[in-house]
């Protein structure tokens, strides 16, 4: 695999970072924080690739499958990785949708509940 | 392959699922059976949990107990299974879980608005998450039992859906820690790439003995952010106050007595199963011996400038966190010793005071200190138990934290750091006074009333319920709490106990043997007493301290020096704890920065 993939993850989770930082819209941060998510996809699934190989299902067919075949164990991993991210974002979501209903705004520097 | 004994290795998996099982029912039960009988099923439950995890927890200590889940045993020293790995400090922290849930539960039977079976659900699977974290050997795992522990945590934060405060909290919470969660997956990952293994002994026997890299030291480093940022080290710590704030009262004490020391209990049992024999011990110890004494200082300074009585225990909360980093930065079995003393204290005390801060919420509907003042005044045996709780957290004897800190320090002092058990003493009576202080305002009417400007703004907040008296059920788990705290320093054997404990965690070869081959490994330590004079003394010291500082803010004379001497430092130390997410997301990159410093930049 080359480094392409790694580099993109970092720049995901670090502008997703910095994306939460500068935000001005708590839907904006929530968003963030699923592009900082998608680093940890981009480098799960760079970690398994492998050039030409083929995809983990061997079904019925040979008794001494290939061993040329894409890496299993993360690909689950991401599935289970986009399951906590759908709970997580959807979650938070709804908390910034309610934050706006009771204050009528979703700028963080406008929510002054809580200080020091 | 052989394992300790079939009956209880099978009882591990079940407590991880039995309460996921008992949430998915109250989901079905909840808008069709009456209040009372959801309280009653969800106690059923987490009773059956504690009976489950203390049958787990007796048959550890006499050794680990491994449990390859669905039998997937290693195979020529590899297994692409997932493995549960009790020793006595997972099993005693999924007991000590267990038993605060139930209290918890308990304490708000018939009161914590429960909107349909929707609490006990979050309480159970919140149980779920922590239970698989404290068991599990396996670092994806720890990963998802983190994050079902988070997610579970953040809807019990946000619960009060129609107060401000209490939704701004819980998503600064979610946030700062999904954020470490994700950055913690991605040293994950990494280490995925290097080994091509998740389980914590595979890791650990393929890591050691290769020369400590960049790689190996990016991963250390990210993978424990995640963990860090739930222990509350500073400066991932922001949200911990926020959050407890605004939550529940039971809420609070789960936070703070098992979740958060959940947090640094993931980080040292992935250090010493996967990093121990490559990252140099001198490292870690230096780089966690600053950050602990970091958070623990300013923990402490926020306590006492603190009038908003949740927010204060909060920020106590992450002044003890600093100690138990310190005394697991020792790195040794007998600091490991002291912090577990301290913890299981520490949990019993500081659940007992956010109950009570829960009592006064609901009777007075304010956690101001100076509206408080006098208010409690018939609530005398509160009164008492909260001075108590104020007295244990000043690691008073024969408390279990005093126990603790003085078991730690002598660890701490064994290595040559006698600045450390300075600091325990400092912190401690700091946290102790600050809520002596709060107990003689609110109960006794003590000293001046407090004015305005004294401390920070307080948020305005609902109580949970509205009381007219204290229900025998929120008396009971307070003052099982505190004997709880009282018998982890009083029992005989706490002490040795907890340093066979202590030498099972530190265990690296042994973990992993036994993991992978079965081979038992007994752990073999000499009976002692659980004091010695040394702890005695600093203890007593630190207590006397905590009531001079108490008894200092409620008659001592205003001091307009003095507080122009402070008052610099703590508004710009207020200013850093802006409520802002963006600020807290941005501490944590320069968090994350500086543990990669401490630990990286001595190895180039």
């Amino acid at each position: 695999m080359s480094i392409y993939a790694y580099v993109v993850a970092g720049w995901l989770l670090v502008m997703g970072s910095l994306g939460i930082v500068r935000s001005r819209n708590l839907v904006h941060a929530v968003v963030c924080l699923g592009i900082a998510q998608s680093a940890t996809y981009v480098l799960l699934l760079g970690v398994g690739y492998q050039r030409g190989a083929k995809p983990p299902v061997y079904g019925s067919a040979p008794a001494h499958p290939s061993l040329h075949v894409m890496d299993p164990v993360v690909q689950a991993m991401t599935l289970t990785d986009i399951v906590v991210s759908a709970t997580v974002t959807a979650l938070l979501l709804a908390l910034a949708i309610q934050i706006r209903k009771r204050r009528g705004t979703i700028d963080p520097d406008e929510l002054t509940a809580i200080e020091g | 392959m052989p394992v300790v004994d079939h009956g209880v290795a099978d009882l591990a998996p079940i407590a991880v699922a039995a309460p996921i099982l008992g949430a998915a029912l109250l989901m079905l039960l909840g808008r069709r059976v009456p209040r009372l009988a959801l309280d009653v099923a969800a106690l059923v439950v987490a009773a059956a949990e504690v009976a489950l995890v203390a049958d787990v927890f007796a048959t550890s200590t006499s050794g680990r107990v491994v449990t390859w889940v669905a039998g997937w045993t290693p195979h020529k020293g590899y297994s692409v299974g997932i493995v549960l790995v009790n020793d006595p400090v997972g099993a005693g922290a999924a007991l000590c879980a267990a038993s605060l849930v139930f209290l918890a539960l308990l304490y708000s039977a018939g009161y914590i608005d429960s909107v349909h079976g929707h609490f006990h659900c979050l309480m159970l699977l919140f149980l779920a998450g922590m239970v698989g974290m404290a068991m599990t050997g396996d670092l994806f795992d720890m990963f998802c039992f983190f994050e079902l522990m988070g997610a579970a945590a953040y809807g019990l934060t946000g619960m009060k859906v129609e107060e401000e405060s209490s939704l701004q909290g819980a998503l600064n919470f979610g946030i700062v820690n999904s954020l470490g969660a994700y950055i913690s997956l991605v040293g994950i990952g990494i280490l995925f790439a290097h080994t091509g293994s998740l389980s914590l002994p595979i890791l650990g026997r393929d890591l050691a003995h290769q020369r400590p890299d960049a790689l190996i030291v990016a991963a250390f480093v990210l993978v424990l952010t995640g963990f860090l940022v739930r222990a509350a080290m500073v400066p991932f710590h922001f949200w911990l106050a926020d959050a407890h704030a605004v939550a529940p009262a039971p809420v609070c004490a789960l936070f703070s007595g098992v979740m958060a020391p959940l947090g640094a209990y993931a980080a040292f049992r992935i250090y010493w199963t996967v990093f121990a024999p490559v990252v140099p011990v001198g490292d870690v110890r230096r780089a966690f011996l600053v950050l602990g004494a970091t958070t623990a200082v300013v923990g402490a300074i926020m306590t006492l400038g603190q009038r908003h009585v949740k927010r204060l225990l909060a920020y106590s909360t992450v002044a003890q966190l600093g100690l138990l980093l310190l005394a697991l930065a020792c790195l040794t079995s007998q600091g490991t010793a002291g912090a577990l003393l301290d913890a299981a204290g520490h949990a019993g005390v500081k659940g007992a005071l956010f109950l009570i801060a829960g009592v006064l919420l609901d009777l007075y509907g304010t956690m101001d200190e100076a509206e408080l003042f006098g208010r409690a005044a018939r609530h005398r045996v509160l009164g008492w138990l909260f001075v108590a709780g104020g007295l244990a957290l000043a690691a008073l004897p024969p408390f279990g934290t005093g126990l603790g800190e003085a078991v730690s320090a002598e660890a701490a002092v064994s290595l040559g750091y006698t600045w450390v058990p300075a600091v325990f003493v400092a912190v401690s009576a700091a946290t102790g006074g600050a809520v002596l202080r709060v107990g003689a305002r609110a109960f006794f009417g003590l000293g001046r009333r407090p004015v305005e400007e004294d401390g920070a703004p307080s948020s305005d907040e609902e109580p949970d319920v509205h009381l007219r008296r204290v229900p025998v059920s929120m008396t009971v788990p307070v003052v099982a709490l505190l004997l709880a705290a009282l018998a982890t320093g009083v029992l005989p054997g706490a002490r040795s106990a907890a340093e066979r404990a202590g030498a099972y965690f530190v265990d690296h070869a042994g973990y992993v043997s036994q993991a992978l081959t079965g081979a038992q490994a007994h752990m073999a330590v000499h009976a002692r007493a659980n004091w010695a004079a040394l702890g005695v003394g600093l203890d007593v010291l630190s207590a006397l301290l905590a009531v001079g500082i108490a008894a200092a803010a409620c008659y001592g004379p205003r001091l307009p020096a003095l507080l122009a001497l402070q008052r610099r430092p703590m508004r710009i130390l207020r200013a850093v704890h802006s409520g802002r997410v963006g600020d807290y997301v941005a501490w944590l990159m320069v968090g994350v920065a500086v543990l990669a410093g401490l630990v990286g930049l001595p190895l180039r």
